[in-house]
């Protein structure tokens, strides 16, 4: 993995470091990780596959309308991240959600019909693929302005300190939004308050069609971090356990010591930018694209764990299924949920 | 005359004052080599390059600011939301620094923010708002809303050249929805001035955007009826057509105020104050508002179709208030 090129400037980025730059495999790490969990994660990347590859099909039906962005490729910086999480801890996001919200747990069933504009969806079909909430499991959206959600997360981990209830935020964002002012107001504040917040920047390349290079005067994202003397680090966002330690260390600070961190994933779009574009378009090539899916994060882990002997060929097929039944429910919910009675038109704008 | 679809007529209209004035250019999110995410300056990289066609980061407050400061230098830039929801995050350089530049201290603030609004699309909560009425209400701007073809390219050519920053909401709807003959020679339709689109003799229906193709909808069902509408399109939204909206009011003596938009503190409260204030003596019947209700725009299907404004409801109020 390449170097940083602005190494030494933040008060904690050596240590924090050395997850990014680090030379342990996935085999490596792998070995020293409980086969259940090893399991457990493989099992929650194939369920958000499968469940984008499913949306990509009910949207070209036109089940799903409106915008619809899909995680496929990302898979293994959602899974890895939110597995560190309490109950307790929040989750942030960006209109990229869906795998997010699966992996914490809300109703595939739900979120489902939220996409398709259904009753039972978890916003009443009122918000559609881009507002998922549930905030009984801590998951504060799906946000659909970019950077949005940045402010937002240090409001929850503002409140969490200051409650003394010790819960982590963890935001999700997409590259292009470190290039928004809400997100240098949010971590200046995270930094000079101390708030127990863990910001994770998806480095899929590409804002819509634009690539970090044209969007970014610097390229190591993380860096950002040093502005505002923040911890930070970057990752290989395709492999999900080398995500996972290195979000379990920032969380484990985030909650001792409300020390704030700004983490790099870099990763891969593999579909368009959402259902309405190209795959590629002319703003990257399909060889490119190729190229990547070599490292699919999902076929990596799988050959890793096979490699280990913790899961066979027929242990993944079968986890295959079973994650293929749990979206086939899915739809099936969302299919057999009615549409919102138009009478809900005016309800929820206020609380009563 | 060629036909265009209303987003090549904007389009047409943006690129024939690249053509006629240097100080003209881009900027905007994925405007380049993507071409908009609505593709209206598709081709436009490729004609005028890199230098006048500009990609830029997500950072709408830069980009408006940025636009401020190259129009303050002499430039003419055309900024563009990649939808007209966004303009929050720039909401301060429109509101503070671009509308009252002139009146602190004099220099002209020649630039336009663009972009499409709108719902329609199963956008949602995010991506379908008519958010026009808040910088109706900021003194210094100015707000335009084409409807027809013909319109945006005029409207679009007159936004670039006044010498005042204008705010220009497309109808994302209408983009490759409506396709006119449209002149291919350099014509522009004057900022602030009302047209007639269809002349009637019972209700005046005074709205502007997408919705001028709603009233004329209602107004050719109506005409089966006996109701004769006639249909106001306001075309520009501050400083709007007082004159063209007081004499159809005086002509029809009942009228209908439609918009897109959600009804407290729409267009429509402010067409009314000037209708009761300056045309009381001509009204026969209530000043009747037919808008979307004070919510966000829903993004269930169903629920989209029941907030908007539609012919039928149109149509409805009409027959009501014709019996009034
Ligand atoms: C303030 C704002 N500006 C523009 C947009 C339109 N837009 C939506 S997503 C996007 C690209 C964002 O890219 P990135 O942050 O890298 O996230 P990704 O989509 O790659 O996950 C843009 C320009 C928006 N939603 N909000």
């Amino acid at each position: 993995m390449e170097h940083s090129d602005t190494a030494t400037s933040a008060a904690h980025s050596t240590e924090a470091q050395g997850n990014g730059a680090s030379t342990l495999t996935q085999v490596d790490r792998a070995r020293r990780t409980d086969p259940a969990v090893l399991k457990d994660l493989l099992e929650k990347m194939l369920l958000v596959r499968r469940f984008e590859e499913k949306s990509a099909e009910l949207y070209t039906l036109g089940k799903i309308g409106g915008f619809c962005h899909l995680y496929i490729g990302q898979e293994a910086v959602g899974v890895g991240a939110i597995s560190t999480l309490s109950p307790d801890d929040y989750i942030l996001c960006s209109y990229r959600e869906h795998g997010h919200a699966l992996v914490r747990g809300l109703d595939p069933g739900e979120i489902m019909a939220e996409l398709c504009g259904k009753k039972s969806g978890v916003s009443k079909g009122k918000g559609g693929s881009m507002h998922l909430f549930d905030k009984t499991k801590g998951f504060m959206g799906g946000h659909g302005i970019v950077g949005g959600q940045i402010p937002l997360a240090t409001g929850f981990a503002f409140a969490s300190k200051y409650l003394k209830q010790h819960a982590v935020t963890l935001c999700f964002f997409g590259e292009a939004a470190v290039n928004i002012g809400s997100f240098h107001e949010s971590l200046n504040l995270a930094a000079l308050w101390k708030l127990p917040v863990v910001y994770i920047c998806e480095n899929n390349r590409f804002g819509m069609g634009t690539p970090v290079e044209r969007a970014s005067s610097l390229y190591d994202l993380s860096g950002k971090a040093c502005a505002y003397n923040m911890a930070r680090a970057y990752v290989d966002g395709m492999d999900v356990l080398a995500m996972r330690e290195l979000v379990m260390e920032a969380v484990e600070r985030a909650r001792g010591d409300n020390a704030p961190m700004l983490i790099e994933a870099r990763t891969y779009r593999f579909m368009g930018h959402s259902m309405s574009d190209p795959v590629h378009g002319h703003y990257r090539t399909k060889a490119e694209v190729e190229e990547q899916k070599r490292h699919d994060p999902i076929k990596m882990f799988t050959s890793t764990l096979e490699t280990l002997g913790v899961i066979n060929h027929d242990d993944v097929a079968e986890l295959d299924k079973k994650v293929r039944e749990i979206v086939e429910d899915a739809v099936a919910f969302s299919e057999r949920s009615e549409e919102p009675d138009p009478m809900e038109i005016d309800t929820d704008v206020y609380t009563s | 005359m060629p036909v265009m679809t209303f987003l090549e007529a904007i389009r047409q209209g943006i690129w024939e004052e690249m053509e006629r004035d240097p100080s003209v250019f881009l900027l905007g999110e994925d405007i380049g080599a993507y071409g908009g995410a609505f593709k209206v300056s598709a081709g436009m990289l490729e004609k005028f390059g890199e230098d006048r066609v500009i990609d830029t980061p997500i950072s709408e407050s830069a980009i408006v600011g940025a636009a401020v400061g190259a129009a303050l230098a002499g430039m003419r830039p055309v900024a563009e939301m990649q939808f007209m929801d966004f303009i929050t995050c720039g909401f301060d350089q429109i509101v503070n620094v671009a509308a009252k530049i002139h009146y602190r201290w004099g220099p002209a603030v020649p630039m336009v923010v663009r972009g499409p609004s709108g719902a329609g699309v199963h956008g949602g909560p995010y991506h379908s708002q008519s958010n026009e009425m808040w910088f109706v209400h900021t003194p210094g701007l100015k707000v335009v809303v084409p409807a027809t073809a013909y319109d945006a390219k005029g409207l679009i050519k007159s936004s670039i050249r006044d010498d005042n920053p204008v705010i220009f909401f497309e109808h994302k709807l209408l983009y490759r929805r409506i396709k006119e003959d449209v002149p291919e020679e350099d014509y522009v339709v004057p900022l602030g001035k009302a047209r007639i689109a269809r002349e009637g003799t019972d209700i005046a229906v005074i709205t502007y955007g997408a919705m001028v193709w709603t009233a004329l909808e209602a107004a050719e069902a109506l005409a089966k009826e006996g109701i004769s509408l006639e249909v106001v399109d306001l075309r520009t939204l501050l400083p709007y057509d007082e004159q063209a909206v007081l004499e159809s009011v005086r002509k029809c003596n009942k009228v209908i105020l439609l918009h897109e938009d959600t009804r407290t503190g729409g267009m429509a409260g402010e067409l009314a104050a000037l209708i009761a204030s300056q045309a009381f003596e001509d009204l026969d019947g209530p000043i009747v508002r037919v808008t979307s209700p004070d919510t966000p725009v829903p993004f269930s299907p169903p629920l989209e179709e029941f907030f908007l404004p539609n012919a039928q409801k149109v149509a409805e109020a009409a027959r009501k208030l014709a019996a009034y």
